[in-house]
């Protein structure tokens, strides 16, 4: 966004008292959701439902405890007899009568969100880089329609194309893999990355190249040395849009997955059927959940025009 | 429909390096364009050979998983077939399911509760995101560390979202409830139970979520316009008001046309969102059309009719994009 010199809007410093206390308000208001969750993971299960609701608590771990692990219930006597906890989470556990059972499955899904979506960010960034500097630099046959082609692809409602995708997954045993949805993710993503991509590189002189081809290059040699360099920003800034749809898509994780291969957006709501309600471990897996995506934001600040409006508004 | 209004907002210097194209190529070649031309040397793969080499995947994958899928499903909006019964001979329908979907007053009453949801949400979503645009540019102290503070809502995932609204809205220990019972309203207030209030909190959520969207899109249009244009209204003397209907809003127009295409497009596919705040309930109050679709095909196994179902949808959001990117056209002929 380019600055205006002497924006005529830009008026008196009482109107910008107003419009500054107007907007941190809004803005403090809408962040109140997301403090109030971080807070709960925070909180005793017992805290997290008291009403009227405690602002202020004694700070606990037991949300992330309970996130991490299974346990059982045992009986007073039972309790007494063990050795003592050994580790402090353990300690924790037994506050609340029960022990150890084991790991829980958030790690996994966790972890599964992070390889499917660091794995078709990849395929779709190396795929889209390719398209886009083909578009910006070549005479592509129909090169309109192939672009509008690619951008219509959004406009598909995910549900739509969920029931033949199910199918020929089930066919071809790609139900609840890596591979399914790292390729799914990825093809959803292109039309993004290549769009953002051409935008990129349509601001690199072609006089770079060109004058590297002169100097003995191949075409190859120069998209990789001259032009690839020159594009990092655009491509990281890429990357990231890409890693953050991977991050938080649903509706196809739910219906493809359902095991090994499940991400964390189905699984968190799942926290909840946990003996009870456990809100606290459900706010601390979304607290985990969100902490990338707010790193992503402050990151992202200066490309999330282009990013959220398929570079249709270019800066 | 081209790709045309996407492309006039490229930046100056794309134009730029088009016309030096054009002008390099004309024959009386200007005293610094080599003598030559401009073709690069060739080595190795031909260009046209390397573009079909790096478009080729993409378009591949795109088929595979988009043309493909999506003829799949015309062809099976046109059959009994059900998912759960794969070995089951697959017979041939004609258009009876689109006849079933369309005849179909559960059918209606889904797409009135999405217009319904798709129009407050996005009156909501345009109002206050203009406001806080407007008030945003006018660059006080703080303003970009605020902005971004602003647009974290709209980076989170939906289904997250959802789920974690849920907790606000429960009537028993809900911060909502407290809310509302704090300002005088029932000392048990139920959102999501209640069947007149539950769109609301779809309404409610979606508008926190995707408000800061718009601003952002609008902030860049408040920041396109060229501030000779107020400098001249300054100089006529025009009023604060004259400055805003005359000179701001027919400037933003084309942004708001944008915000309003991609919003609806993406409000009209929702489903994350109220699959997890509402799940279409209580009843099938907040029943999005893509939530019964997703019920007739993944519970109730009715395969057909509920690609049938995704056609149509399909179809209708292509048509609201279709008519939308017109009227931006016609609105930035002006």
């Amino acid at each position: 966004m380019r600055a205006a010199p002497h924006s005529p809007l830009e008026a008196t410093s009482a109107s910008k008292w107003f419009a500054g206390s107007v907007v941190i308000a809004y803005a403090v208001l809408s962040l109140i959701p997301l403090v109030w969750i971080f807070m709960t993971s925070f909180r005793t299960p017992n805290d997290a439902i008291a009403y009227p609701p405690k602002v202020i608590t004694q700070p606990s771990l037991i949300g992330y405890v309970n996130l991490f692990t299974t346990r059982s219930r045992v009986g007073a006597d039972e309790l007494a007899a063990l050795p003592p906890a050994t580790t402090w989470y353990e300690s924790l556990v037994r506050d609340q009568q029960m022990i150890l059972a084991g790991p829980s499955r958030f790690k996994d899904r966790y972890i599964n969100s992070l390889a499917i979506g660091f794995g078709s960010t990849l395929l779709s960034v190396v795929l889209g880089t390719l398209a886009a500097y083909a578009f910006s630099r070549f005479r592509v046959p129909a090169k309109s329609d192939l672009l509008f082609f690619i951008l219509s692809t959004r406009m598909m409602p995910p549900i739509a194309i969920a029931i033949p995708v199910y199918l020929m997954y089930r066919q071809l045993g790609l139900n609840d893999t890596y591979t399914g949805l790292i390729l799914l993710y990825t093809v959803v993503n292109l039309s993004l990355a290549v769009w953002l991509l051409q935008g990129f590189m349509d601001e690199i002189p072609r006089e770079y190249e060109e004058a590297a081809m002169v100097d003995g290059y191949t075409r190859w040699q120069a998209f990789l040395k001259v032009v690839l360099p020159q594009a990092a920003t655009g491509i990281a800034t890429t990357a990231i849009f890409c890693l953050i749809f991977a991050w938080n898509e649903y509706a196809f994780a739910l219906l493809l997955t359902s095991g090994t291969a499940q991400t964390s957006p189905p699984f968190i709501p799942t926290i909840i059927g946990e003996g009870g309600l456990d809100w606290p471990a459900m706010a601390a897996g979304t607290t985990l959940f969100l902490l990338p995506v707010l790193v992503f934001t402050v990151l992202l600040r200066k490309h999330l025009l282009r990013g959220v409006t398929f570079g249709a508004i270019r800066k | 429909m081209k790709p045309r209004f996407f492309m006039q907002w490229r930046q100056p210097a794309v134009a730029a390096a088009v016309s030096q194209e054009a002008a390099g190529s004309a024959p009386p070649a200007s005293a610094l364009a080599p003598a030559k031309g401009h073709k690069p040397v060739h080595q190795g793969l031909s260009d046209r050979a390397l573009a079909w080499l790096f478009v080729g995947p993409t378009i591949v994958l795109l088929l595979a998983f988009n043309i493909f899928p999506l003829l799949w499903t015309i062809y099976l909006s046109f059959t009994n077939f059900r998912a759960n019964k794969p070995n089951a001979e697959i017979s041939w329908v004609g258009i009876s399911n689109y006849q079933r979907v369309l005849g179909d007053e559960a059918i209606w009453l889904n797409m009135r509760t999405t217009a319904h949801f798709l129009c407050w949400s996005i009156v909501l979503e345009l109002l206050l995101g203009f406001a806080l645009a407007l008030l945003l540019n006018r660059r006080f102290r703080t303003h970009s560390f605020w902005s971004t503070a602003i647009l974290l809502p709209m980076m989170l995932a939906p289904a997250v979202v959802g789920t974690f609204w849920k907790y606000f809205f429960e009537p028993q220990y809900g911060i909502f409830n407290y809310i509302v019972s704090f300002f005088g309203g029932p000392e048990k207030f139920t959102m999501l139970g209640d069947v007149n209030l539950s769109p609301w909190a779809i309404v409610l959520v979606d508008t926190w979520m995707w408000t800061p969207y718009v601003m952002l899109i609008l902030l860049a249009g408040l920041r396109s316009i060229p501030p000779y244009l107020y400098e001249a209204a300054e100089i006529d003397r025009a009023s604060e008001w004259t400055k805003f209907w005359r000179i701001t809003v027919p400037m933003v127009m084309p942004f708001i046309i944008l915000a309003l295409l991609f919003r609806s497009i993406e409000n009209f596919k929702m489903f994350d969102l109220v699959d997890q705040l509402t799940n279409g309930g209580p009843g099938s109050v907040t029943e999005l059309a893509s939530i019964h679709l997703k019920r007739e095909a993944f519970e109730k196994w009715r395969t057909g009719y509920a690609s049938a179902l995704a056609i149509i949808l399909f179809v209708a959001i292509y048509g609201m994009s279709l008519v939308t990117v017109r009227f931006l056209d016609k609105v930035k002929q002006r």
